[in-house]
């Protein structure tokens, strides 16, 4: 009789413990969507710096479309970015041509063919080559290439598209390979012992078993790697020489979007025309790379299954 | 019977780093037959099998001892084990449907041992489904991916590309596990017709099964093969070792 009425008094009390169990509970959540707050945070502070620029001087048709970046020009400053996305582009594309050929390989040997220590060893490696600070390899494309490039090819600048594409590929080489080489260990044993079974080489095992099914998590990894490509700003602007120009050939220097905030942004006067104009570069970049990483994170996932 | 045996295995064993999954196993399989192989898990039949089309290969810690003669030629003399391989079918226990079309699975194959001619890939690709009783099924839907369709489907697409090599010996280990009853009678009653040309290797969990299709069956137990003889008199009790009667009877296992 007593024991049910000292029941009776406990059930609406908590405890202790129930309160821990709650804060943790909160702590975890703060935690958990703080990186959203961030981007969330992140997305209207470049947009509010931007926002005059976007609202007065901005013209959509110059500013996609003319090759003129002068926004230090007393009389008419101009302020378009074609030539600056043109070098975005063409260092991003050449870099891709030499991290895809490296990464996928890479992948393909460490996935398929290393065992053991060596396995163990060369992931590691790879990892330690993505930790590698990004102005260390621009200080690579300034001292080493530029007079290397200058040398080979007997051209009279070294810092250029070439230069930039070939840093920015070994750059993006290594997450390309961690990532690549994910999505082949992904692939199931099984297919692969039902090809060899069936009388597969090892070649013919990659070629037509694995790479087929691991094809989402492939291109999810080169498309990680444009992102990082078109994000990169530090070797980017110490290696393609910074000079605004419409690419005809990879020994033209050209210059970046991102390298163009990073070296202006400190000369211009807050909130001025010029300073606005950087923000509005900052806000395409933000989209182009978030649309970049968004599809490479759908089709990792194979929400577009091929 | 024909006078020499498909294969000869003599004091085979297995042995992966200090574990030993088979050991002294001697037995021949005959031409045209239905070799069943029954036991418990942890017997060493998958290993058996894996060691007849040379997959010790490429896994370092798989080591095969003793002779696997194949056509009366030691398997480990033949220079080119993709060609050997492509003498032996596999059937997996569960279905490995890759992520390729229907009609890709089957003519994967054909494709790998260099054949081109699409015609002579479309006679082989329904040759093969509709000897493995799928063909009418999946006719209409040879391009959608063969991971799609539903396990005892996938099971016999499998059966169907192990046929498109026109393998010599088909090795089907626990085809059934994840078969329902009607796929596996419909699969079964495909293996008694095959069996007319192309020798059998049935590792099988159900003792039923063995009895139905085996001509002759082997036991084994804890990496040793305790008996072999023809499949009746396993299950007349017309045994030698004890252990057999109890397995067939289900007293273990």
């Amino acid at each position: 009789m007593s024991e049910a009425r000292a029941q009776a008094s406990r059930v609406g009390q908590r405890n202790r413990d129930w309160y821990i169990d709650k804060a943790v509970e909160i702590i975890v959540f703060i935690g958990g969507i703080s990186a959203i707050i961030f981007i969330v945070g992140i997305f209207v502070f470049i947009t509010k710096e931007g926002l005059g620029f976007l609202a007065d001087t901005f013209d959509f048709k110059e500013f996609f479309f003319s090759p003129n970046w002068r926004p230090t020009s007393e009389a008419n400053p101009t302020y378009g970015i074609l030539a600056l996305m043109a070098g975005t582009a063409s260092v991003t594309g050449l870099a891709m041509l030499v991290a895809i050929p490296f990464s996928l390989g890479a992948a393909i040997y460490v996935a398929e063919f290393a065992t053991g220590k060596t396995r163990e060893a060369l992931k590691v490696l790879v990892e330690l080559l993505a930790a590698i600070p990004s102005v260390v390899w621009g200080f690579i494309g300034l001292s080493i290439m530029n007079p290397l490039i200058i040398d080979l090819f007997n051209v009279p600048i070294g810092l250029t598209v070439l230069n930039a594409g070939i840093i920015l590929g070994l750059m993006a080489a290594p997450i390309m390979t961690s990532i690549a080489e994910d999505a082949l260990k992904a692939v199931p044993d099984r297919y692969r012992e039902a090809a060899e079974a069936m009388g597969a080489t090892r070649w013919q095992v990659i070629f037509k078993v694995v790479l087929p099914a691991a094809k989402n998590g492939l291109l999810g990894a080169v498309l990680l790697g444009v992102g990082r490509g078109f994000g990169e700003t530090m070797a980017v602007l110490m290696a393609t020489g910074h000079a605004i120009n419409i690419p005809t050939s990879v020994f033209d220097s050209v210059r970046a979007l991102t390298a163009t905030i990073a070296a202006e942004l400190g000369e211009t006067a807050n909130g001025s025309d010029h300073y606005q104009a950087l923000f509005t570069i900052g806000i395409f970049l933000f989209i182009i790379t978030f649309l970049i990483n968004l599809s490479a994170d759908l089709i990792v996932r194979g929400v577009r299954k091929g | 019977m024909s006078a020499d045996p498909k294969l000869e295995i003599r004091d085979l064993s297995i042995r992966y780093g200090d574990h030993v999954a088979l050991e002294g196993v001697s037995l021949d399989v005959r031409e045209n037959e239905i070799f069943g192989i029954i036991g418990p898990a942890n017997a060493g039949k998958t290993s058996f099998l894996k060691s007849l089309n040379r997959m010790d290969m490429f896994n370092p810690a798989m080591k095969v001892g003793g002779e696997i003669r194949f056509n009366g030629e030691e398997t480990r003399n033949w220079a080119n084990v993709y060609e050997l391989r492509r003498r032996i079918g596999v059937v997996f226990p569960l279905p490995v449907g890759l992520p390729m079309t229907v009609y890709d699975n089957v003519a994967l194959a054909p494709r790998l041992a260099g054949v081109k001619n699409k015609a002579e890939l479309d006679a082989t690709v329904q040759r093969c489904l509709e000897r493995a009783a799928l063909w009418d099924e999946v006719k209409d839907r040879l391009d959608s991916l063969g991971s799609l369709l539903s396990g005892g489907q996938q099971q016999r697409l499998t059966i169907a590309r192990a046929l498109s090599q026109d393998p010599e010996l088909l090795m089907l280990d626990e085809f059934s596990i994840a078969v329902d009853p009607v796929t596996t009678m419909r699969i079964e009653d495909v293996l008694k017709e095959l069996k007319e040309e192309v020798t059998i290797i049935l590792v099988t969990n159900l003792v039923q099964q063995a009895r139905r299709l085996a001509d002759r069956t082997a036991f084994f137990l804890e990496g040793q093969c305790v008996e072999i003889g023809d499949t009746e008199d396993f299950f007349t009790g017309e045994v030698a070792d004890p252990r057999t009667r109890d397995y067939v009877e289900g007293r273990f296992g």
